[in-house]
């Protein structure tokens, strides 16, 4: 980043989403607080009282009401954001697929949260998962930076016009949201810059141009309309570089789909995302001095998944291990799976094992990511999920 | 969605297909969704309009007093006016 448009601070994961909502200074913020997404909109609102933002603030009684506030204000032609976590999403669920399914470009930051039951309010990722066919584009941060720069790139991707999909950035709750870090943070002036004047497609309020929002469509024509909004996902996987691209210019950092840490010439790679890639970096340049060949494959967009990129960046590894941060219930773990699709027309595969860790805030030990490179690199593997830090 | 967006290809319609139009309900014509077809034998019908006050669609048309036609564009056809007539003067038939 370069010195003349940005400011080196020190605040935690949940700070930085709050600046960047402030940077970005939108027409309407509406949330209802839950740990550990509270950090967020408590700084948030603070702003909003000190006069920082022009934001309409709106206190709702639930989550549902929050994003069905966002929903309105976004439709009627404002920039429009939240922010939850857990139970939460889990409580906007209606909301998030007329989000999605009206084409409305609501960002939302997302501090992972473990879903009851049983209660508990750490990390794991079973909340952004349970939200993932619901048409929203999904990035991951591995720590504040990515947090705030997410933010600023998920409000451009999401307003483009031919994307208008909502975005969630998600951050990992606790170890991120709530551990401070440094932060190279841009001036107002450059975000404000990026960002730009929010152009809202066919607004609900204009009276000289009169528009109906989520119109009933029957079997004659709810498929056409979901049909457009696949087409809109995918397009948002081109605009995602090509938005990224515009935000390098600022930063001086790079937006790829996935961050390949010392892949290129490696035999033994793990896939994983969020804060748990900073841990896996640390032992993979461990074992590098030991000479050993291990690399890191870290998820960064998630919805629209990156199946032909991720086949071609692992096609050389010989033993992929994917670290899923959410439960496999009957089916492959999702990171899993996708990285299992990306290979179906391979001809030479690379050997793929399954891992669940870190489930309602389970720590992951250095010891037991050193025991899967270990494995790993020993060529075991299993048709079974193996799951990293349970007592069993 | 409107009669026009039933025509149309996937390409072609607006964002979540919303509609750049307000009040558009009344081009939607739900008589699409009936499968039973309201039949009025005018030689039984007294006009006592029992059949207006009960059509939940608002759609059998009165002029000067008496029953006009049913407006079958947004006749569901949900028999409700065959129950209620007590002339026994419409009878449900089959939409074709």
């Amino acid at each position: 980043m370069s010195e003349q448009n940005s400011q080196r601070k020190i605040m935690t994961g949940g700070e930085a989403v709050a600046e960047a909502m402030r940077q970005i200074n939108p027409d309407v913020v509406s949330a209802y607080p839950i740990t550990p997404q509270t950090p967020i909109i408590e700084t948030f609102s603070q702003m909003v009282a000190d006069g920082k933002v022009d934001t309409e603030y709106i206190l709702t009684e639930s989550e549902h009401s929050a994003l069905s506030c966002v929903v309105g204000a976004s439709a009627a032609g404002a920039r429009s954001m939240t922010a939850t976590a857990s139970q939460g999403l889990a409580y906007m669920w209606e909301m998030l697929g007329a989000t999605s399914g009206m084409r409305l470009p609501v960002v939302m930051a997302i501090a992972n949260r473990a879903l009851s039951s049983p209660l508990n309010i750490h990390c794991d990722h079973s909340d952004s998962m349970g939200a993932r066919d619901q048409g929203w584009i999904q990035i991951f941060s591995e720590n504040i930076q990515e947090a705030y720069e997410n933010m600023l790139l998920a409000l451009r991707l999401s307003e483009h016009p031919e994307v208008l999909l909502p975005t969630m950035v998600m951050q990992d709750g606790f170890s991120t949201s709530h551990s401070a870090e440094i932060i190279e943070m841009l001036e107002d002036d450059a975000v404000k810059k990026f960002v730009g004047e929010f152009k809202p497609h066919k607004p609900l309020l204009n009276f000289s141009e009169p528009m109906t929002y989520g119109p009933v469509a029957l079997p004659d024509t709810y498929f056409e309309v979901k049909r457009q909004q696949i087409e809109a996902m995918r397009t948002a996987k081109q605009k995602y570089l090509e938005v990224g691209s515009e935000l390098s210019k600022i930063t001086g950092n790079k937006y790829p789909y996935f961050e390949e840490y010392k892949l290129a010439d490696a035999e033994v790679a793990l896939v994983t995302s969020s804060s748990t890639a900073g841990t896996i970096k640390e032992i993979i340049d461990g074992l590098r001095a030991q000479g050993e060949k291990v690399g890191l494959l870290k998820i960064k967009l998630f919805r629209p998944f990156p199946y032909a990129e991720i086949a071609d960046a692992l096609a050389h590894i010989k033993t992929v291990g994917v670290l899923d941060r959410s439960p496999d219930f009957g089916a492959a773990a999702p990171f899993f799976g996708d990285i299992k699709i990306s290979f179906a027309d391979s001809t030479k595969p690379p050997q793929l094992q399954s891992y669940v860790f870190g489930l309602g805030g389970r720590e992951i030990q250095l010891t037991e990511i050193e025991k899967v490179f270990a494995d790993l690199l020993a060529g075991k593997v299993e048709p079974k999920t193996r799951y990293i830090g349970l007592k069993e | 969605m409107t009669q026009s967006n039933k025509k149309k290809k996937w390409e072609q319609i607006l964002p979540g297909g919303n509609l750049d139009q307000a009040g558009y309900s009344k081009n939607y014509h739900t008589g699409d969704w009936r499968n039973q077809i309201p039949v009025l034998d005018k030689s039984k019908c007294e006009n006592c309009l029992t059949c207006v006050g009960f059509c939940p669609e608002d759609c059998i048309l009165v002029k000067e007093g008496k029953i006009s036609h049913v407006d079958y564009k947004y006749c569901k056809g949900c028999g409700i006016c065959a129950k209620e007539c007590p002339m026994k003067a419409i009878t449900m038939k089959q939409q074709k």
